[in-house]
């Protein structure tokens, strides 16, 4: 025994124990994310649970999401069941209708479950899913057509046909909404803006009137012929309708144009449900939120983290590499640079949610309150710059991560030999051209890593960006096709706040809870891409500017 | 062979002592002291070096030698503590003068290092960067240059096919002269070689001691040596250094043949190490 302890074998086996347990944390955290998160967008199918006591029968539409065995003794009106109870939770949808979508059922007076192939599931704009049987549809109010128990006329296609119809003329009208009117709005504004500032500088004469006047004009036509345009979609997109019976019996009626996507989850087979599930997938990576980002997409807080995160790197990364050439190539070696580089690893470990003060306190209100007065007056009283932001945002974690920069550029620099520089100095180079041309390119991996640190640090981010520019609904990208293009003024969307909010400020937690783990997943897989794409462009450098071997 | 060489090369060149006068004396150090913080590593150190000669410096390590050759481009300037005084005459201008531009003087007196250390670029954009410190930028002067310094490094051949290549997948001994090549494209007056043969294989060395002897027709040749053999092989003039002086100083044949002073005769001959 004391020799099996000697011999080292036990601490091998505690930390190949150590790094397993390591290991099988990280992996089961993300496969649980992974699991719970895109399970979410599978069409489970949908039942009809029948149920009977004291003669009277019920009938209960709803997708099954999990069930559980309890004491009944402990449930309250249960009285009269002793022992074990089994009860379910069920999606039921029609929460406009049934005032709830999930609700726990009891196992105690079922009779029946079945799938009848029929049911229908339909994603709605708003109240979230419906679920019943499609009965009859309507044009103008009209009969179109209709389901006949006798006949069994099959009026699906029909409905499919009549959605896409629906659903080109919604794409229609948020693309002249978003675009063209959007852009004329947006001009208008700009103009209104020119106008003020001629005012406020005094010199606004008639001329330059007459100019904005005349262009207000044209803009104001071209609205008004888009605006006809758009008046004429909403009257087609309202045209049809459908009436469905739900599980209780009511028939319900359901325009079309609230009507999102529809499908037939008994009916479809696996291949079919597949398509479905990266279908839906695809729709909730790249549309826009909807119901208070219960519903819909995340494109927008995909779309906002990535973009904060590049601005981020553009600018800590050459703030942080001029800062540590200081402090390792020029500055004179001392107690002073000491306490500097102290400092600067200690800045390392500020808590977050201070940066996220001194942004919203220096950057937000004092230098943008300064610019706004400098060089917005017109908009004035409404801030410009002198609000939340994605400058500010990127600004605040940029100083957040620039100490990881600072030290690993450092490292990078002391790690050049010193028979490069001094090859070039001989060669009758300054300092300054050796830095330039040998040292830096030669230290650029090692930049690189601080980089990756700092994108890492920073994407995963949430307590600084709600004080400095993160929202829960952005109304527009950050990056759009009016000039200037990259609109750095504008609040922004971001995965770690948008998984907070769908969390824990939503209306509906239980519809809420995939769409956290999803989001949660999403981040991850956009974390782990920006570190990815870094981590290659570094291997790239290495190669190019690996070391003297000897 | 030495004397042969140098009759081809130009006559007028043959060391005799009739025509040994000051414009053929191309640097003169006078009275130099070097200080390492409190410790002194070079001790009152003067000799005269001749133009177009490759002089030796031979010496036990830490005896100065390197040091005394870091000297003469001013390298040491790079260490803290470093303190000189004396002087090094060089055109009659002492290079150490606060007037002295230290990039101009470092262009004049090239240095190859005891470690090939090329930049890692590519091989012509290595021979290149003195060019391009100098400003130049015209494509085609830059490749006549380039050219011309592989040539005189004797390298052309090997690499004329592959200049775009990295310079560190190169064999030791042809990064060795890729960087003696470096050295003369920006065409120095004195090139400075700091045991330019230690890390390569015998048939390495054998080709720079070649290009040393093809090169002194062109440069004032100062070079430190562990190698004896080397030394007697390649220089004209030799100077045996011992714990910061100048032991002896004199014609290569007279230090290795008949010493005057009993610490060469026993370096040399091997009884001290």
């Amino acid at each position: 025994m004391r020799e099996w302890f000697k011999s080292g074998t036990p601490w091998i086996w505690l930390n190949a124990g150590a790094i397993s347990i390591a290991l099988v944390a990280v992996f089961g955290l993300l496969l649980l994310i992974m699991v719970r998160g895109m399970s979410h967008f599978w069409p489970a199918n949908v039942e009809a649970l029948h149920f009977k006591s004291d003669a009277v029968s019920t009938t209960v539409i709803a997708e099954v999401i999990e069930s559980e065995t309890i004491n009944a003794d402990s449930v309250p009106g249960m009285e009269e069941v002793s022992g074990e109870v089994t009860r379910y939770l069920v999606k039921t949808g029609n929460r406009d209708i049934l005032g709830s979508d999930f609700k726990w059922i009891y196992e105690t007076s079922l009779v029946k479950r079945e799938r009848p192939e029929q049911l229908m599931v339909l994603e709605r704009i708003e109240w979230g899913n419906f679920y019943g049987y499609l009965k009859s549809i309507h044009e103008n109010g009209q009969l179109v057509a209709s389901v006949d128990t006798q006949t069994d006329q099959n009026i699906w296609p029909e409905f499919i046909a009549r959605l896409e119809r629906t659903i080109d003329i919604r794409e229609k009208i948020l693309d002249l909404e978003q675009g063209e009117i959007g852009s004329i709005n947006y001009d208008l504004e700009r103009l209104r803006l020119k106008q003020r500032r001629l005012e406020i500088d005094g010199k606004l004469t008639d001329k330059k009137l007459d100019e904005i006047n005349i262009k207000r004009a044209e803009l104001q036509e071209n609205y008004a012929v888009l605006l006809k345009q758009t008046e004429h979609l909403y009257n087609e997109i309202k045209r049809d309708s459908i009436a469905a019976t739900i599980m209780d019996g009511r028939v319900v009626t359901l325009p079309l144009e609230k009507i999102v996507k529809a499908w037939q989850p008994n009916k479809m087979s696996v291949v079919d449900k597949t398509g479905f599930y990266f279908k839906t997938l695809w729709a909730f990576i790249t549309e826009d939120p909807r119901e208070a980002n219960t519903e819909g997409g995340i494109f927008p807080a995909i779309f906002g983290t990535v973009l904060m995160v590049m601005l981020m790197a553009v600018m800590v990364t050459p703030f942080g590499v001029i800062a540590a050439v200081y402090l390792r190539e020029y500055a004179k070696q001392g107690a002073i640079i000491r306490v500097i580089r102290i400092a600067v690893n200690n800045l390392a470990g500020v808590p977050s949610i201070v940066y996220g003060v001194f942004g919203l306190g220096f950057f937000v209100y004092f230098l943008g309150g300064n610019i706004d007065q400098l060089f917005f007056p017109e908009s004035a009283p409404s801030p410009t710059f002198g609000t939340p932001g994605l400058l500010w945002s990127s600004l605040t974690l940029a100083l957040l991560t620039l100490p990881v920069v600072i030290v690993a550029t450092e490292e990078g620099l002391s790690r050049i030999p010193r028979s490069l520089r001094e090859g070039s100095l001989a060669l009758g180079a300054t300092k300054a051209e050796t830095l330039w041309r040998v040292v830096l390119p030669m230290a650029s991996p090692a930049i690189m890593t601080g980089l990756i640190l700092a994108v890492a640090r920073a994407a995963g981010e949430v307590a600084p960006l709600m004080l400095v520019g993160v929202v829960k609904l952005a109304p527009s990208l950050p990056l759009d096709g009016n000039m200037p293009f990259l609109h750095l003024d504008r609040k922004f969307m971001h995965l770690g706040f948008h998984i907070y909010d769908v969390g824990f400020q939503s209306p509906n937690v239980e519809a809420a809870r995939p769409l956290v783990y999803a989001t949660a997943f999403l981040l991850v897989v956009v974390i782990v891409a920006l570190n990815l794409s870094a981590i290659s462009l570094r291997n790239r450098l290495r190669e190019k500017y690996r070391a003297l071997d000897n | 062979m030495s004397e042969s060489v140098k009759a081809m090369i130009d006559p007028s060149m043959i060391p005799t002592k009739q025509d040994e006068d000051a414009s053929d004396i191309c640097l003169n150090v006078n009275n130099l002291n070097l200080y390492y913080g409190e410790s002194q590593a070079l001790k009152d150190v003067s000799f005269n070096m001749k133009k177009n000669h490759v002089t030796a410096f031979i010496g036990p390590s830490g005896c100065g030698k390197s040091t005394l050759l870091r000297c003469f481009n001013r390298m040491n300037d790079l260490i803290d503590g470093v303190r000189v005084e004396g002087e090094i005459n060089l055109d009659n201008i002492n290079i150490f003068d606060k007037a002295v531009d230290v990039t101009a003087l470092r262009q004049r007196v090239g240095m190859v290092f005891q470690k090939p250390n090329p930049f890692p670029m590519s091989i012509f954009e290595n021979v290149a960067y003195g060019l391009r410190l100098q400003g130049v930028t015209k494509r085609r002067v830059l490749e006549e240059k380039v050219e011309w310094a592989l040539k005189g490094a004797a390298l052309w051949n090997e690499v004329k096919d592959r200049l775009t290549e990295s310079a560190l997948g190169m064999s030791g001994g042809q990064q060795q002269r890729l960087v003696i090549a470096r050295a003369i494209a920006i065409e120095p007056e004195i090139l400075l070689l700091d045991e330019p043969a230690s890390a390569l294989d015998p048939i390495s060395t054998l080709k720079i001691e070649e290009l040393i002897d093809d090169l002194k027709s062109q440069y004032t040749i100062l070079i430190v040596t562990h190698n004896m053999q080397q030394a007697a092989r390649v220089s004209d003039e030799t100077a045996f250094m011992y714990m910061g002086e100048m032991v002896e100083f004199g014609d290569t044949n007279t230090i290795f043949t008949n010493p005057t002073k009993k610490q060469t005769e026993d370096y040399i001959t091997g009884r001290y190490g």
